[in-house]
């Protein structure tokens, strides 16, 4: 991998709040790289530091030590400017959990708008950039719409269409989903997969839902502002009383197949994160179809 | 809770729906200036008829406008009875000997007064708030303003303001049903007893409307950061406010109807104002 | 009366707006029965009428037709018909006609009062309801709108603080000054100290980890199993409801399209799935490993079921002598 790929660059991240509350999480020491249109699911329980990271990440908040370059800005680096900040957030979208809480205007495609307009997109293009952004997530037809009238997926729709109207190159979900139903949650997960199968966009989707982790190419447990593991969700998920020690649970299907390992069955093979893997690890342990490659 | 309806938007095909938010809300000012012109009967009667017109002319159902007035009837009252009592003229209708003393003056003055509110609520409500939607509206105002931002008056800053207020009504409005409700399943009453009492009982829905609108402010802030937000300065806008001629022929005959007024006002048919 | 039925809703229908252009038919003739001291879990989607249904049962809403029972008393009863049914009844009997009129008519009324401390309802992110200075005084604003004695309020504020794992030092702190989840805890159990007949619960578990679901879940069927009333849990997530309740219902457009027991609801995994509700993991599981020729039960929705059949049905599978 050389230097260029690698689109954020955290080196012993920390940071504290002002006011000492113990209530308040923090980051303590959070060393990790993620490549140019990666698919990272950032895990934790409530109060693990996973959302203060991601603030860290936009510049919300500002790290108290250590180094974090993001497509190749050292932004830890000295005071940035205002129109570097701006290039910066620009660069990095994010997506909130409160789907209310995030839109801005009183009509849908003016609340699009609102990002591309503060960055001064000049006729037609504003216009174009609107309309395809709109287009993207399936909610053109909505775009004269009141976003209170909309269900909680399809306001996240419109955020997510108001992040891609600024073409950014990551996108970052902050529980995006921990206020939706099933139906909108599915509606979420698959823009985020339409944005970085199609767009190649580097998306951090940060999650207490391990079925959404099993999405992701790798995953990224924080446990008390600390990285506790990183990998690929099937390695994650072999990893189970880890994660119970932090008060995580890994999808049925993986709970299964550990419990029968645990009552002395052996069940080889190692893609637990699916339904589908773990149905064919049992059919192979049966002998009901040939093992492979072994 | 739901049925605010004062300041709602109608929509409907008018020309007064299509026109710039700009030329309305300068056509809802001289008409304003219009109803104060008026001194004679048959200036407000003129008055009065291009009211019912400019209805017409927006396609509102006349019901809905006047429904619309309905909130304000007690201010309505009020001003009539103040101008009915306090005006002292010299054609005295009660007898000498009453303490109340009422002049044919004051119920000239009252009913002027009360045709001039109408007239000027409902002009607005025709010119601005049921024709225009308040994105339209903010948007107009914020550029009748823009000279005003050389003079350091945050201009863009009120009209975000405004914008997000907007946003939040209905929001907000949704909230308090909710907090109201889960508070009527502890057992709260907000119906009976006196005006302390049910003041107090509004405390349970007041201080938790209050911590989550706060908390409501500072994510919303947080997004429009994350979106780029600095200000006014440099800023493009999706709507580009476009005055047609039409538009200026609307702002023009309204002045002319000012202008009208005035000549009404020397003819001198029945009870003319001092 | 082991079986006896708590709840019945006999062809209830809900119209949001009706005679306007925003009408909706939030329920579309619902009848069924909930069971006493036993888990009902309502699931379905948002719109799909289970929200409306929750507000029926503590007289939030009024029915637009039909008729909500409580016990056998319709919570919606007016005085009139409360009236023409009681009337009758041997205790009013001795008494002279005017009488009898205003002693039903107090108990009429005391019903209608008392009826949203007998269904206590816990509505969807219920720590926005804390207002109070204390987490002690929220627990107590319910049983004070009850008129308790003070000795009593204590009483149940400690009770229902036990249940829901609030602890003892919280109760001076200020409710604003809790973490999300223990908010939630508090404000579930500032429902609970009114010591309802029946509790609802509208997605309890909304926005927690998974450490704070368990928690949540654990507390309420504690809670039912030490006091045996009845609980309704609204809920979108079938693997919880799989987990915790006795019966289902299943919500749509309007209707209840399934209902009774939880092992009978998920033998239709077919509807489910054609109302687009997420089946249980384990449930998709087992079914693909049936489509794959194994002879497996058809409704399996636990992850501890699924251990056992597997480990029964399927002797050939242990290897090594680790187990025999």
């Amino acid at each position: 991998m050389t230097e260029t790929e690698i689109f954020i660059h955290a080196e012993h991240l920390c940071f504290a709040y002002d006011d000492e509350k113990d209530a308040i999480p923090a980051v303590k020491d959070i060393s990790l790289d993620i490549r140019r249109g990666e698919y990272v699911a950032v895990l934790g329980h409530n109060g693990s530091g996973k959302s203060t990271f991601a603030k860290l990440l936009n510049q919300i908040l500002e790290p108290t030590s250590g180094k974090l370059v993001v497509g190749g800005v050292d932004l830890t680096a000295e005071e940035l400017t205002e129109e570097e900040l701006l290039a910066h957030r620009r660069r990095v979208g994010m997506v909130f959990q409160n789907p209310d809480n995030q839109l801005v205007a009183t009509v849908v495609e003016e609340d699009v708008a609102f990002g591309p307009e503060n960055l001064g997109i000049p006729h037609p293009e504003l216009r174009e950039r609107v309309d395809r952004a709109l287009e993207a997530v399936g909610m053109s037809e909505y775009a004269a719409h009141e976003p209170h009238r909309l269900s909680g997926g399809q306001k996240q729709r419109v955020a997510i269409a108001g992040m891609i109207a600024m073409m950014p190159e990551c996108v970052i979900f902050d529980e995006s989903t921990a206020m939706l139903d099933p139906l909108g949650r599915r509606e979420v997960l698959d823009a985020i997969r339409m944005l970085n199968r199609e767009r190649g966009m580097t998306v951090l989707n940060i999650t207490h839902y391990m079925n959404e982790a099993a999405l992701a190419d790798r995953v990224i447990v924080i446990n008390d502002g600390e990285v506790l593991m990183d990998g690929t969700p099937d390695e994650i998920f072999a990893r189970r009383a880890e994660l119970r020690s932090v008060g995580l649970e890994v999808p049925q299907c993986a709970e299964l197949i550990h419990l029968l390992r645990d009552a002395g069955f052996s069940v080889e093979g190692e893609k637990i994160s699916t339904v589908e893997g773990c149905a064919e690890m049992i059919l192979r342990s049966l002998g009901v179809i040939e093992e492979k490659g072994r | 809770m739901k049925n605010i309806s004062f300041g709602q938007y109608y929509p409907a095909d008018s020309v007064i729906h299509r026109m710039d938010p700009r030329a309305k809300v300068l056509m809802a000012l001289f008409y304003i200036v219009c109803t104060f012109l008026c001194k004679n009967v048959l200036c407000f009667g003129v008055l009065i008829l291009s009211c019912i017109l400019l209805i017409r002319v927006a396609k509102l159902p006349l019901r809905l406008v006047l429904g619309t007035l309905k909130p304000l009837l007690f201010i309505l009252l009020f001003t009539t009875l103040i101008n009915v009592f306090m005006t002292k003229g010299e054609t005295l209708l009660t007898p000498p000997d009453w303490r109340i003393a009422i002049y044919a003056e004051g119920l000239w003055n009252a009913l002027f007064m009360m045709l001039r509110i109408v007239a000027l609520l409902a002009s607005t409500e025709v010119f601005l708030t049921l024709t225009t939607t308040p994105i339209a509206l903010t948007d107009g105002l914020e550029s009748l303003m823009s000279p005003l931002k050389a003079l350091r008056f945050p201009v863009h800053d009120l009209t975000m303001i405004i914008t997000i207020a907007l946003r939040f009504i209905p929001t907000l409005m949704e909230e308090t049903e909710k907090i109201m409700n889960a508070q009527r399943a502890r057992g709260a009453d907000f119906r009976s007893g006196g005006l302390i009492k049910r003041a107090r009982a509004l405390l349970p829905v007041f201080i938790p409307l209050l911590s989550s609108a706060f908390k409501r402010a500072d994510e919303l802030a947080n997004a429009m950061d994350c979106r780029c937000y600095h200000g006014g300065e440099g800023r493009t806008k999706l709507k580009v406010l476009k005055f047609r001629p039409s538009d200026f022929v609307a702002v023009f005959s309204v002045v002319a109807f000012g202008v009208g007024i005035l000549f009404l006002n020397r003819s001198g048919i029945g009870y003319t104002l001092k | 009366m082991e079986q006896s039925e708590k709840i019945v809703l006999d062809h209830v229908s809900y119209v949001y707006g009706e005679g306007t252009p925003f009408e909706m038919r939030a329920l579309d003739d619902v009848s069924l029965s909930i069971r006493s001291g036993k888990i009902t879990g309502i699931i379905g989607h948002t719109g799909s009428g289970k929200s409306t249904l929750v507000q029926l049962l503590n007289g939030l809403i009024k029915p637009t037709s039909g008729q909500v029972l409580l016990d056998g008393y319709n919570i919606n009863s007016t005085f009139e018909k409360a009236y023409e049914e009681w009337n009758g009844l041997p205790e009013y009997a001795s008494l002279t006609k005017r009488r009898a009129k205003r002693a039903i008519r107090e108990e009429w009324k005391k019903r209608q009062r008392e009826l949203c401390f007998r269904v206590g309802l816990v509505m969807q992110y219920p720590e926005y309801q804390l207002f109070e200075d204390t987490v002690y005084k929220d627990i107590a604003f319910g049983p004070t709108n009850m008129g308790l004695s003070h000795e009593e309020i204590d009483t149940r504020v400690r009770e229902a603080a036990r249940f829901n794992g609030v602890e003892d030092d919280w109760l001076e702190k200020s409710p604003f000054d809790l973490s999300g989840g223990q908010k939630r805890r508090v404000a579930v159990a500032g429902v609970v100290a009114m010591r309802p007949e029946v509790l609802v619960l509208d997605e309890p578990a909304a926005g927690l980890d998974p450490r704070g679901r368990s928690r949540i879940f654990g507390e309420i069927v504690g809670y039912q199993r030490e006091t045996s009333s009845t609980v309704l849990i609204v809920s979108h997530s079938m693997e919880d409801m799989a987990r915790f309740c006795d019966d289902i219902i299943v919500m749509s457009h309007g209707k209840a399209i399934l209902h009774g027991r939880r092992e009978t609801v998920f033998s239709h995994v077919e509807e489910l799935e054609a109302v687009g509700l997420d089946i249980p993991q384990i449930t998709h599981l087992m079914r693909l490993l049936r489509e794959r020729g194994l002879e497996l039960p058809e409704n399996v929705y636990t992850v501890a079921q699924a251990v056992e059949i597997l480990k029964t049905a399927l002797p050939k599978m242990t290897n090594k002598g680790t187990h025999i």
